[in-house]
């Protein structure tokens, strides 16, 4: 045996083997290209990851919104996956939706929906998802939009009657005191953003900061996964840790939305807990499919999400902005990775020896 | 490396893995491998020419002899690493997994050195010419892996002045700790050794980078050096940071030009390993005739570091560690991110063999896609050393897009394998590369021939 003991570094103790002989039929021998060892994260893990990380919001978007929310979030997941499902059998290819990724699609449609919307909303809304958000691109990795704000898009702009008035009045936040929300209530009947909206016309005047609390732990003007900022961030929290997205993302998407709105004259701490922002900038535009794939592209998409946003909040009649905003830089998601690519190790050296080479020669 | 460096680590950088170490055989101090009863000596154990045999069958050879030369410049001599007689010179399974020729001795057990092997008196007050001559002669190649000859190395155009000598101790691929034990136990050689080149390039100044998870090694090498100049440079454990390239940006902080040589940031990389073999050329005289492997995984009874005769077939050694364990798996010569694995043990160990690792049939990766399947998670991206775009390398070569090719910089990817090992949906991607280049380099011929043809025939019609 190679073995011997040494110094005093960790030593090893091996026991002798008796020595066998290597003989075996040696073509059985498994062959490969390197790299012969992986990292042992896989598709379905990492979507695995994400909907955990979304399920401290989905719980407590549900126990708000109660058994509607519930039945909410059910719907559009077994649309997503049925449809999935259902299409890659009529198309004879395999069928994924063990990789999960049709579950989160599906989970992510839910928690942008209102909570009390009818069931065959969200049901035909997570089918939406799939089939023309997904699949008519080719499946996982070819689609250009965010196959769940396709979905929400097409039921936002069909029903948009049941979308603007689905929404709960008080809610069951253990945090807030019904009668701060109802004091709120009384006063503009509306949600938050569009309350401030009538704020800047000059027809209401209530604080922005009256809102922090509903918004950080318990909102019932919102969507289902809008219900609070907190946990939100503690699903990013568990996505970073993992190495899951880019920090650019949500960091430059809030961050310019914060600054726009801050100099449009909007509270900026509002502006980023209210609606939908937080939710689609820590889970939706960080789909892997639908963002650029270089760490300055990101930058271009984050910040072009967030002017979009901003511009969508304060000057169109739509009461939020986010949805429209990631799928208009999803679509320029394609050009944003023509043009922005990392400059190869060596190529700028290159090019400065090539200069200089040139300047040589010149001089001489 | 405090707080602030990890955070900007973790936010900024890009490039590189971290694949568990699994250095099994780091602490076991190198000890003699098999004494083989016959050896396979390629031919070809080098980047360059094939060499032609010098001896014939039945003729009988010492250790050390020189049984195989050849007459170009990058190329470089093969010698007997035993004594006995030639049985046969012909057609065997290289570690390449092409059959190439290698000479075949029968050995007599008896190890009767060559004639004429002599230390050489004062190496380091010796001529750059003649440390050059008797390098090549000792048949000394890049150890790492590469297996370039070292004398082709030291031999730089006249217009290209090389200041820094690196001394690779970067072993990033995981299992292998061959290089780690030199340092340890041998760290005088290996700084012998790096005078000795640093003197036939005319270097001033010798850095040897050691991964800060080496701490032992670090040590010895500083203890080594004293207060002989040699500067110890603690690099970050990233794979792939003992590439060429990647070490020296780290090093210098200057990036090598693309399709360029160190050389032309003034710089030369040798590893540890040749830097001892250039030692015991000296101090010895005897060619380049052992190497030391490591021996590791978890599909091998023992584990080690083996000073290996060149020559020795996969299956001795692995019968000196014990043998197999848990029935067949997968066999790697070099290490598990860029080694070449092996469908035979009948394969002999090369200049160029660090590392015979084993995996078990549990451990071999079994997941590939039958396709390509890209879910544009971006990591590819985030982690290739070259700063390359990996997904589109593989996705243009896995649509037989060769054209598209070079505008993604398909040549300066260095096959590291990070890409292939961050991929989620674990995507051939190197196996596509290599398939790449080898259409892009292909279609890049074509066009040229055919352009060629075109002029000739203009010319031909401008003539008549
Ligand atoms: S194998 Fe090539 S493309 Fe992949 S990470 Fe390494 S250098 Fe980049
Ligand atoms: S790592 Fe794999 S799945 Fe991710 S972008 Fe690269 S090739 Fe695509």
């Amino acid at each position: 045996m190679p073995e011997e003991p040494l110094e005093k570094e960790q030593e090893t103790e091996e026991i002798e083997a008796p020595p066998a002989s290597a003989e075996a039929p040696a073509r059985m021998l498994s062959i490969g290209v390197s790299p012969h060892i992986r990292d042992k994260d896989t598709t379905t893990g990492i979507m695995g990851w994400v909907i955990l990380a979304l399920l401290p919001v989905t719980v407590y978007g549900i126990y708000m919104g109660g058994l509607s929310a519930f039945i909410v979030v059910l719907m559009s997941i077994v649309g997503a996956v049925a449809t999935e499902a259902g299409i890659q059998r009529l198309r004879h290819m395999p069928v994924t939706i063990l990789d999960l990724s049709a579950v989160l699609t599906g989970l992510l449609l839910g928690l942008t929906l209102p909570p009390k919307l009818p069931f065959w909303i969200p049901l035909l809304g997570g089918a939406v998802a799939i089939a023309l958000g997904k699949q008519i691109f080719g499946g996982l990795g070819h689609n250009i939009f965010n196959p769940a704000l396709v979905g929400r898009a097409v039921i936002f702009v069909s029903y948009s009657k049941y979308m603007t008035t689905s929404y709960l009045a008080t809610p069951k936040a253990p945090l807030i005191t019904s009668q701060s929300i109802k004091a709120i209530n009384s006063v503009t009947g509306a949600t938050p953003l569009a309350a401030q909206g009538l704020v800047r016309k000059g027809e209401l005047t209530i604080s922005a900061s009256r809102y922090y609390k509903p918004l950080l732990f318990g909102n019932p003007w919102g969507c289902i996964g809008e219900v609070s900022a907190v946990l939100i961030l503690v699903g990013l929290a568990v996505l970073l840790y993992k190495g899951l997205v880019d920090w650019r993302i949500p960091v430059c998407y809030v961050g310019t939305v914060v600054i726009l709105s801050w100099i449009l004259g909007m509270d900026p701490l509002f502006a980023a807990l209210a609606g939908g922002l937080l939710i689609g900038a820590c889970f939706m535009a960080t789909d892997y499919v639908t963002n650029p794939m270089t760490a300055w592209g990101k930058v271009i998409f984050a910040v072009g999400c967030g002017v979009m946003t901003t511009i969508l909040r304060f000057y169109s009649n739509l009461p939020e902005g986010v949805m429209f905003a990631i799928l208009f830089m999803n679509g320029l998601t394609p050009l944003i990775d023509r043009y922005v690519r990392p400059v190869p190790y060596g190529v700028r050296a290159l090019r400065r020896m090539e200069a200089e080479a040139e300047k040589l020669g010149d001089a001489a | 490396m405090g707080l602030t460096d990890n955070i900007k680590r973790a936010l900024f950088t890009r490039g590189g893995v971290h694949p568990p170490a699994n250095k099994l055989a780091a602490s076991v101090k190198i000890s003699d491998g098999p004494n083989p009863e016959r050896v396979l000596i390629p031919l070809t154990q080098h980047v360059g020419s094939p060499c032609e045999p010098l001896v014939e069958k039945g003729e009988k050879v010492l250790v050390g002899q020189k049984i195989g030369d050849s007459e170009a410049y990058i190329s470089a001599p093969v010698h007997a690493s035993v004594s006995g007689e030639v049985a046969s010179i012909a057609k065997f399974t290289h570690p390449s997994g092409r059959d190439a020729l290698a000479v075949e001795i029968i050995s007599d057990l008896e190890d009767t050195p060559a004639e004429g092997i002599a230390p050489a008196p004062d190496p380091l007050g010796m001529e750059p010419g003649d440390i050059r001559a008797r390098v090549r002669e000792g048949g000394i190649v890049g150890m790492g892996g590469a297996a370039f000859p070292t004398h082709v190395k030291l031999n730089p155009p006249s217009d290209k002045r090389i200041e820094l000598l690196i001394v690779n101790g970067a072993e990033c691929e995981p299992y292998l700790s061959a290089d780690y034990r030199l340092m340890v136990e041998r760290a005088q050689d290996v700084l012998h050794g790096a005078r000795i080149i640093s003197r036939a390039v005319g270097a001033e100044r010798i850095v040897v980078a050691i991964e800060q998870t080496s701490p032992a090694a670090i040590s010895a090498m500083r203890d080594a050096a004293g207060s002989g100049g040699e500067e110890v440079f603690t690099l970050p454990a990233v794979f792939p940071q003992g590439a060429e390239k990647t070490l020296i940006k780290t090093i210098t902080g200057r990036d090598v030009p693309s399709g360029k040589l160190p050389m032309d940031v003034g710089a030369l990389v040798d590893n540890v390993g040749t830097c001892a073999a250039v030692s015991e050329l000296f101090l010895t005289g005897m060619p380049l005739v052992k190497r030391i492997v490591t021996v590791a995984g978890d599909g091998v009874t023992g584990r080690g570091n083996l000073r290996v005769k060149v020559g020795t077939l996969v299956r001795d050694v692995i019968d000196h560690c014990g043998g197999l364990e848990g029935g067949l798996g997968q066999v790697i010569l070099g290490g598990p991110m860029t080694g070449l694995s092996q469908y035979t043990l009948d394969v002999p160990v090369t200049k160029a063999t660090g590392g015979i690792v084993v995996l078990s049939k549990e451990s071999i990766i079994s997941e590939e896609p039958g396709h390509f399947t890209c879910i544009r998670c971006g990591r590819c991206v985030r982690h290739c050393p070259m700063n390359l775009m990996p997904y589109l390398l593989g996705s243009y070569s896995d649509a037989g897009m060769w054209e598209e090719l070079e505008s993604v910089y398909i040549n300066d990817c260095v096959e590291c394998g990070c890409c292939a090992y961050i991929c989620p949906t674990k995507n051939p991607l190197v196996q596509l590369i290599k398939v790449g280049k080898e259409g892009y380099s292909r279609r890049k011929r074509k066009m040229e021939t055919l352009k060629k043809d075109k002029e000739e025939k203009s010319l031909e019609e401008s003539n008549a």
